[in-house]
């Protein structure tokens, strides 16, 4: 790298919000024209350091020097002004707009008469295009591209307001591994231009593709800065970021037995209008099983496990489930089993079936509820949580002191709301809660999405656990790697079918992401923001 | 934004998931749902500061009107304690607080009941049609006008709650067109060819006379005997309101009935995956409301006037609106909301001696429920942030039941 002054110099940051510490004397160079890697987990504090850097916050005590000249950024325009673009994990593109308008739009170049000039606007990102490889077509609507484009035309963007430092928070999270590819090949080619890419990630073999340079941030700290990719291995990478070494998903032996728990076959749903969202679909769970399903978020995983949950209405096929204790019911029947294809929600969870939804704030918690209050929801009818009619608050109390101790939930007491948590908090709350009663079959959507990886692995201990004596899991989950790890069978859903059952023993994430976006037919995937949190 | 971090803990993950910052709730639903600070001392600090407020604001109000505000409150209170006006002021409350009841019932889940008003007229007035024509020995007259109420109330109710989960018509819709019907019900059925006859001697048209088997005597026999001399007649049926105010407590909070209720109105999708049927319960729910609407009027019917006529006491339903609001939906706030309520009406007549108009204590009681609402909602807020911190802080100070109970120190990563 040239000797020269750095694109972004950072000097002693700290960060401080009420009570805690986010970001703590961080030193950070940044060469010009480089990709620069900075990991860490969640929560270590990249995000509030990058958007120091993007004049989102501001910093308690530090300095920031860009091209040599200290600054003062006050305002996400000010860090703009000086040439720094951020390119956020969850797009902010206007869909019904094209690619040419959400690309200028706030910053549209003006005719003599005070129209847009589109003409200039569209020679500029044709260039901007060619010059570094962004192939998108400007007049196509933005809605109907899928993930990668529309990274793209956020990457445009940002590069259409001059930017010549981009910072890239997350970008692989919602790409399968075909569009992260394309997506490093972009980020070379701004480099070759001369632009500097600061790129977050806590996927290390991703950082040790791409970087140049990698800095390691621990516990709002940099433990670690400017390492040389082509020195540090990957273990060294997690053992820095998380100060302890890095659990993998994995299953040893096979616990699957012959007994099905859940019989799903021909399941349809349609959408309001007609349109097959679900088609089609069988799949069997056994006792001490976990089936995973893969595919692309927005292929029809979520109105599935909802048919499962009983929340949205199966159009045709049925469900059938096996009744009885864990080891209680004779094995004389490995068929069969209650059709509960029309059973309420409740009666389901009842019988047995526990369920992480996806979306914790929408569907698995109440926030402005206690904690114990959220231990109860979804075994409202169930002990320890009631006697008869009347809620058990002792009962539901202590049971939730016992989660919270045997899912390490950090909170100082259970009578805080759960919006006071953190989302990872949130989360092993909720695992522990679906995972208490013993149920027989558990719909897991994400499990160990946005948690450290500490908890990620007791979780996956439970996991493990739970399935050696007898539980059967359906896991969906955009983190291949535990996909890959955790599952027993592991099914592919695209367009709402199921189209492929692979091996998890040999499949590797690349022919899995292949499969998932329809073996080769790349263009068609629905928008989906999906986000990967494994490491 | 400025959601604290915890560099001690790397599990604070932070945006990485779709939707991990919560959305906060909107300001409308937490007023209406009466969700307020949690802590002891801001629950009872919270309403004192907002009637201090308040008071404040009434007295630059009567100042504006030329009137001396000291003389003028000093004149109200003065008033409202002399023994007749306690009197009404009690049957005015408990008037207020079946109504407010009714009304929390609905807003416990975020539905807006606005048909309450429709459902107690219709219900007491079917109930008094009822009790006239026919005469039952004691104890039974009175339990069948007062059951007929509920069951009026309730299927008058229900339709609205119908309606909703079968045609997804909106329930303030629905209730507001019930209650023009219900008036028009009344007004048809008021008339001495049908269910009422002409009261000789004037315009007034009134169903029969309900038997003096079927009516309730008042409370004050019960009263003088703990020693309380009152002049006017205290509504028999004020335990019934009492009655009420405990079960409704009781099973919002002591009943899966009442978690899946609460559960419902703070997050409907939360509550659907968790196994509540979300249609059957906003027919329950219309229906206890309009159950408890139906009481509305018994104190009157049984206990003073023992006819429905136009001179029925109206408009019930809307002043519960407001005194629901203003008590949080919480049976011993309603309480208080009622009583106050019932205070500044009784005492308005009292202003045009002082050269007040009457009507500026319309003005009071919106600034009172204007003001408790807006500083539980900005309490409530200030609650949570400092919640949030207080939960972040405790934990980088290691203090952590998790880890407490496992006695160790250890971090988990």
């Amino acid at each position: 790298m040239p000797e020269q002054v750095p694109a972004v110099r950072l000097t002693s940051i700290t960060k401080r919000f009420p009570g805690v510490v986010a970001n703590r004397d961080v030193n950070l160079t940044i060469e010009r024209g480089e990709v620069h890697a900075l990991c860490g987990e969640n929560g270590a504090g990249k995000s509030t350091l990058m958007k120091i850097l993007y004049g989102m916050q501001r910093p308690d005590e530090g300095a920031i020097e860009i091209e040599g000249e200290q600054v003062t950024l006050r305002t996400p325009a000010d860090a703009i002004g000086r040439g720094i673009g951020m390119v956020h994990q969850h797009f902010k593109l206007a869909d019904n707009l094209t690619v040419l308008e959400n690309v200028i739009l706030g910053a549209e170049p003006r005719t003599w008469f005070g129209g847009i000039d589109f003409a200039a606007a569209r020679a500029r990102i044709e260039e901007m295009s060619r010059a570094y490889g962004l192939s998108v077509d400007p007049d196509v609507l933005v809605e109907t591209l899928g993930v990668g484009k529309r990274q793209r035309v956020e990457i445009l963007k940002v590069l259409y307001r001059g930017a010549r430092v981009l910072i890239l928070d997350e970008p692989t999270a919602v790409l399968v591994p075909q569009e992260v590819d394309e997506l490093f090949g972009n980020l070379r080619e701004l480099r070759a231009e001369g632009l500097t890419v600061l790129f977050i990630s806590h996927k290390l073999d991703e950082v040790l593709a791409v970087a140049d340079t990698i800095s390691v941030i621990r516990r709002g700290t940099t433990v670690a800065t400017r390492l040389d990719p082509r020195e540090v291995t990957s273990r060294r990478l997690a053992e820095l970021m998380v100060g302890s070494e890095l659990p993998t998903p994995e299953l040893r032996d096979s616990t699957v037995t012959e007994d099905v728990q859940l019989d799903i076959s021909g399941l349809t749903v349609l959408t309001p209008e007609g349109r097959p969202v679900v088609d089609d679909v069988s799949l069997r769970i056994r006792r001490g099983e976990i089936v995973g399903l893969a595919g692309v978020e927005g292929n029809g995983q979520t109105e599935l496990i909802e048919a499962i949950m009983g929340i949205r209405h199966a159009d045709a096929g049925t469900i059938r489930f096996l009744p009885g204790g864990v080891g209680g019911r004779s094995p004389t029947m490995t068929r069969g089993g209650d059709d509960i294809t029309h059973w309420a929600t409740r009666k389901r969870r009842e019988a047995g079936i526990a369920y992480i939804p996806e979306d914790r704030h929408r569907h698995g918690l109440v926030l402005e509820g206690t904690l114990w209050e959220n231990r109860m929801l979804g075994h409202q009818t169930q002990p320890p949580n009631v006697r008869g009619p009347w809620i058990d608050r002792r009962g539901a109390r202590r049971d939730t002191t016992r989660i919270v101790q045997a899912y390490d939930v950090r909170t100082p007491g259970i009578d805080v709301p759960a919006a006071a948590l953190s989302g990872g908090n949130q989360q092993k709350l909720i695992v522990g809660r679906e995972m208490s009663g013993e149920p027989h079959l558990l719909i897991a959507a994400h499990p160990t999405r946005g948690i450290d990886v500490g908890a990620q692995a007791a979780i996956w201990d439970h996991l493990r656990q739970a399935r050696a004596d007898g539980l059967a899991v359906l896991l969906i989950s955009a983190d291949l790697e535990e996909l890959i790890g955790m599952s027993d069978t592991l099914h592919v859903i695209y367009g709402g079918r199921l189209v492929a059952e692979v091996d998890p023993r040999t499949v590797t994430p690349e022919d899995l992401g292949s499969a998932m976006t329809g073996a080769g037919d790349d263009s068609g995937d629905s928008s989906g923001d999906g986000s990967g949190a494994g490491s | 934004m400025s959601e604290p971090k915890d560099p001690g803990k790397p599990d604070l993950s932070k945006a990485e998931p779709p939707s991990d910052v919560p959305e906060p709730v909107p300001a409308w639903k937490a007023i209406m749902q009466g969700l307020g600070p949690t802590g002891l001392a801001l629950r009872i600090g919270s309403p004192l500061l907002a009637l201090l407020i308040s008071l404040v604001i009434t007295m630059i109000l009567l100042r504006a009107t030329g009137a001396d505000p000291f003389s003028s409150v000093q004149s109200m209170i003065d008033y409202g304690t002399t023994e007749n006006s306690i009197v009404d002021i009690v049957n005015r409350a408990t008037r207020y607080y079946l109504s407010a009841v009714a009304v929390a019932i609905g807003f416990r889940m975020a539905l807006l009941n606005i048909g309450v008003d429709g459902q107690y007229r219709l219900a007491a007035f079917l109930a008094a049609a009822l009790g006239g024509a026919i005469t039952l020995p004691a104890p039974l007259g009175q339990l069948l006008v007062i059951a007929a109420a509920m069951v009026v109330g309730g299927v008058w109710a229900a339709i609205a709650g119908v309606l909703k989960v079968t045609r997804g018509v909106s329930e303030v819709l629905s209730t507001i067109m019930l209650n023009a019907i219900a008036t028009g019900l009344i007004a048809y059925l008021l008339n001495d060819q049908r269910l009422a006859e002409l009261r000789p001697g004037s315009n007034n048209v009134a169903t029969p006379k309900i038997p003096e088997d079927g009516r309730v005597g008042s409370l004050n026999g019960f009263l003088s005997s703990i020693g309380i001399d009152l002049p006017g007649a205290v509504y028999g049926l004020l335990p019934l309101a009492i009655v009420v105010g405990i079960v409704f407590w009781v099973v919002i909070n002591h009943t899966r009935f009442g978690f899946d209720l609460k559960v419902s109105g703070m997050s409907p999708s939360a509550a659907q995956a968790s196994g509540v049927n979300a249609r059957r319960m906003i027919v329950y729910t219309m229906v206890a409301s309009g159950v408890v609407a139906g009481l509305i009027g018994m104190p009157e019917l049984l206990g003073a006037s023992h006819e429905y006529s136009l001179n029925f006491p109206a408009g019930l339903g809307f002043t519960g609106i407001t005194v629901a609001l203003l008590g949080r939906n919480h049976p011993a706030g309603i309480a208080l909301a009622a009583l106050l309520f019932a205070f500044l009406d009784q005492t308005s007549d009292v202003l045009q001696e002082v050269d007040v108009p009457k009507e500026i204590v319309g003005v009071m009681q919106g600034v009172v429920v204007l003001t408790v609402v807006i500083v539980y909602e900005l309490v409530r807020r200030w609650e949570i942030r400092l919640q949030q911190r207080t939960v972040a802080a405790e934990l980088a100070t290691g203090h952590d039941l998790a880890r407490e109970a496992r006695g160790s120190t250890g971090s988990a990563s």
